[in-house]
């Protein structure tokens, strides 16, 4: 830690600014991790007794060719997400750190998603994809009236696309964000060396954003492996199992199938991923989080 | 923006604090809402109106004419009340009187000792037991004792028909498989869908099977299913069943891209009563809901109903009933004796009063009390007369399988269902994937 000799003379004050969140991070992150732990060598339903099952969850679970399904379409949604959602909300991003006053009135429109739900984002959504009485009925446009949730390969597009919808403003916010903390020092002296606006973006601005990209990726893995309200709504894993992503399948399998033991395992398999992903995507970034982010600067 | 960082990632540790928060919530001690203040007894049951506007009635009117022994009702949303009486009932901290849905939830308690055996109460209060439809009492029933008394009304699934487009057609409703299946080209013809259908719900397919089940094999094939007999999927009247519903998704008997199409925005109603499906296949419930959103559509008569159609050389018997067949109550294992002895009490003279009864016929429905034909006089009494004969004459009753098999195996047969209609897997698939499953 580079912190060391400031934590040194302020160390009782520090060790009581962290005692807070310590305190909740065990009471709901540690303990029920442990007790999900305990679940998954246990058999239990839900109401009767917990009697211990040994491996026996772990062997089912992990023998089960329903978890390579589920642990499939979990990253199909996350590399789709990540692949759609990147480009766009960086380019939303660079766009909107503009100045100029329609960039900031189209902001106010764009950052709209942010402010609503995932489960009203999933109603509105499964509304106007009706094939009878949603968008493409009503506006007679042929084209929009396809089978959107019950096609298995057309279900994906579709979460993927409001997942998208849902969370590029998020991710453009990020990038706005890290787009105005670019001296402008550097783009004055690119223009001097005759670099075009294209030029720029791709020699000055997109290596800058680096530290952004990884942050942003990480919240979409990591986003993406939990992800579960918007699509316990729109689809329901649906049709049959074409969008049974790893939450829902731990959901379904614990709280309508009553196996808490194999939900258990599930849970844990999704932290295990869930962190050896972030840290593999950090490791992307470079060892030293504490590099200077102003490259050149 | 942190806080939509925050709430994407603890997500997962909410998750999975999930079971064992619960778990610690509810045993924070006596103050639960389980739990009823001494000398009172509790009931848990579901909102939504009517019903819960009748609910709360017989409720207060039951702690009016009993000062002694109070009642206190809490309410809760349908799914809410799915997992949170669960985990109440596995922290023992359930209410009194737990509402079911009968059949494979309840075999669930009565195997885990939650709930008390009533058929000697039954036995000792005959008047209960004989003033509701006999076919009420199978799903209350475990191993031949009954552990749950039926109450509120009976929802039976109706063939519901759009009488404007078969004048249209010059045709009549299907008495017999081989007449419905001669009817879809007639409406695909006509530029109509022969059959609505809310298929994203799964459960609406389901309706589907557990006629052709029953009309093409009898009870038994369902019973041998229910009962976990090996390989009680394949029995032939079971293929015969999924054959016949992959016939008619080929023949396109369902409407376009009915797998879309979700039952809970009633979109599947809306294309019956709006001219563009000339059928569908749907429970009592929906006659209500037809008449407030469709218009004049019920109103002017142009809704009309009829039974599941026979199978030719089917082994079934056409009258009998699929579908809820009341609502349940049990008695809580963990109650005191003084909460029971409160319990029984509402059990025999809070439930099904005459104002009650009165309440649910003026509502549309039709209370599981037998002679309660007499009282039906409003504009929905040719409905609840067919209804209520539906559900008298049949001699026996099909349980919706969803509540009638075990949870977690009732979660796999969705799946399949919708892997069966969306043609994906064929009928001797299904059958195999399903005798893989232990169902009891």
């Amino acid at each position: 830690m580079t912190s060391g000799s400031i934590g040194a003379r302020q160390h009782g004050s520090l060790t009581w600014l962290v005692l807070p969140a310590l305190l909740f991070f065990t009471a709901f992150g540690i303990i029920p991790l442990i007790g999900v732990l305990v679940l998954s060598f246990t058999s239990w339903n839900g109401i009767g007794e917990i009697t211990p099952a040994g491996f026996d969850n772990w062997v089912s679970v992990l023998a089960d060719p329903a978890l390579v399904h589920a642990l499939g379409v979990t990253f199909l949604i996350m590399a789709l997400s990540w692949l759609v959602q990147t480009p766009m909300s960086i380019l939303v991003g660079v766009f909107l750190a503009g100045g100029q006053r329609y960039r900031a009135v189209l902001a106010v429109l764009y950052f709209t998603p942010l402010l609503l739900s995932s489960a009203a984002i999933a109603i509105t959504y499964k509304a106007l994809l009706d094939p009878n009485f949603g968008l493409g009925a009503s506006l007679g446009v042929p084209l929009l009236v396809q089978n959107w949730l019950g096609d298995p390969v057309l279900a994906i597009a579709t979460v993927v696309f409001v997942i998208s919808w849902q969370f590029i403003p998020f991710h453009s916010l990020i990038y706005q964000g890290a787009v105005r903390q670019i001296p402008a020092s550097l783009y004055e002296a690119a223009r001097i060396d005759g670099a075009g606006r294209v030029r720029q973006f791709f020699s000055i601005t997109l290596p800058q954003l680096k530290y952004t990209l990884i942050t942003s990726s990480t919240l979409i893995v990591a986003g993406s492996m939990t992800l579960f309200d918007l699509i316990f709504v729109l689809t329901l894993g649906g049709p049959s199992d074409a969008t049974r992503v790893l939450a829902l399948d731990m959901y379904l399998r614990g709280f309508r199938g009553n196996m808490m033991g194999p939900a258990s395992v599930i849970a844990l398999i999704i932290v295990v991923v869930a962190v050896l992903l972030a840290m593999g995507i950090q490791r992307l970034g470079g060892k030293d989080a504490n590099e200077s982010r102003m490259e050149g600067a | 923006m942190d806080q939509k960082r925050v709430s994407r990632r603890s997500f997962l540790a909410l998750a999975m604090a999930a079971p064992l928060g619960a778990s610690a919530l509810a045993s924070c001690g006596t103050t639960g809402p389980g739990q009823a203040a001494a000398g009172e007894a509790s009931i848990w049951y579901l909102t939504g109106q009517p019903q819960e506007g009748l609910r709360k009635a017989s409720v207060d009117a039951f702690n009016a004419a009993h000062p002694d022994g109070q009642l206190a009702a809490t309410f809760f949303e349908n799914d809410a009340y799915k997992t949170r009486i669960r985990t109440a009932v596995g922290a023992n901290q359930a209410p009194t009187v737990i509402w079911t849905w009968g059949g494979g939830g309840l075999r669930d308690y009565v195997r885990n000792g939650q709930v008390d055996d009533l058929t000697d109460w039954f036995a000792q209060n005959p008047e209960v037991k004989s003033k509701r439809f006999e076919t009420s009492f199978d799903a209350a029933t475990v191993d031949g004792r009954i552990y749950a008394v039926p109450c509120e009304q009976v929802s039976p699934i109706v063939m519901y028909y759009n009488k404007e487009l078969f004048e249209r057609v010059g045709a009549q409703p299907p008495t017999t498989w081989g007449e419905l299946m001669a009817l879809v080209p007639v409406f695909n013809n006509a530029g109509v869908a022969p059959f609505s259908l809310a298929g994203q719900s799964r459960w609406t397919n389901m309706m589907w099977l557990e006629f052709l089940f029953d009309r093409q094999g009898g009870a038994e094939v369902f019973d041998a299913i229910a009962a976990g007999e090996p390989n009680a999927w394949s029995h032939p009247a079971a293929i015969a069943g999924l054959t016949k519903v992959q016939d008619l998704v080929r023949a396109g008997g369902f409407v376009n891209g009915f797998q879309s199409i979700a039952a809970d925005a009633n979109a599947d109603q809306a294309l019956l009563h709006q001219g563009r499906a000339a059928m569908m296949l749907h429970g009592a419930w929906t006659y209500g809901s037809m008449k407030d959103e469709g218009g004049d559509f019920v109103s002017s008569g142009k809704l009309g109903w009829t039974q599941f159609p026979a199978i030719e050389g089917g082994a079934g018997d056409p009258t009998t009933g699929v579908g809820n067949p009341a609502s349940f109550l049990s008695l809580s294992s963990q109650a005191s004796e003084e909460q029971k002895a409160i319990a029984r009490d509402y059990f025999a003279n809070g439930l099904l009063t005459d104002a009650d009864i009165d309440g649910w016929v003026a509502s549309g429905a039709v209370p599981i009390v037998n002679g309660v034909d007499s009282r039906f006089s409003g504009p929905d009494a040719q409905f609840q007369k067919f209804v209520y004969d539906s559900a008298t004459q049949a001699q026996s009753w099909v349980h919706s399988w969803d509540q009638a098999l075990l949870p977690g195996p009732a979660d796999v047969m969705l799946n399949n269902i919708e892997q069966l209609f969306s043609l994906s897997i064929s009928p001797e698939q299904f059958a195999t994937n399903m005798n893989a499953v232990p169902s009891s």
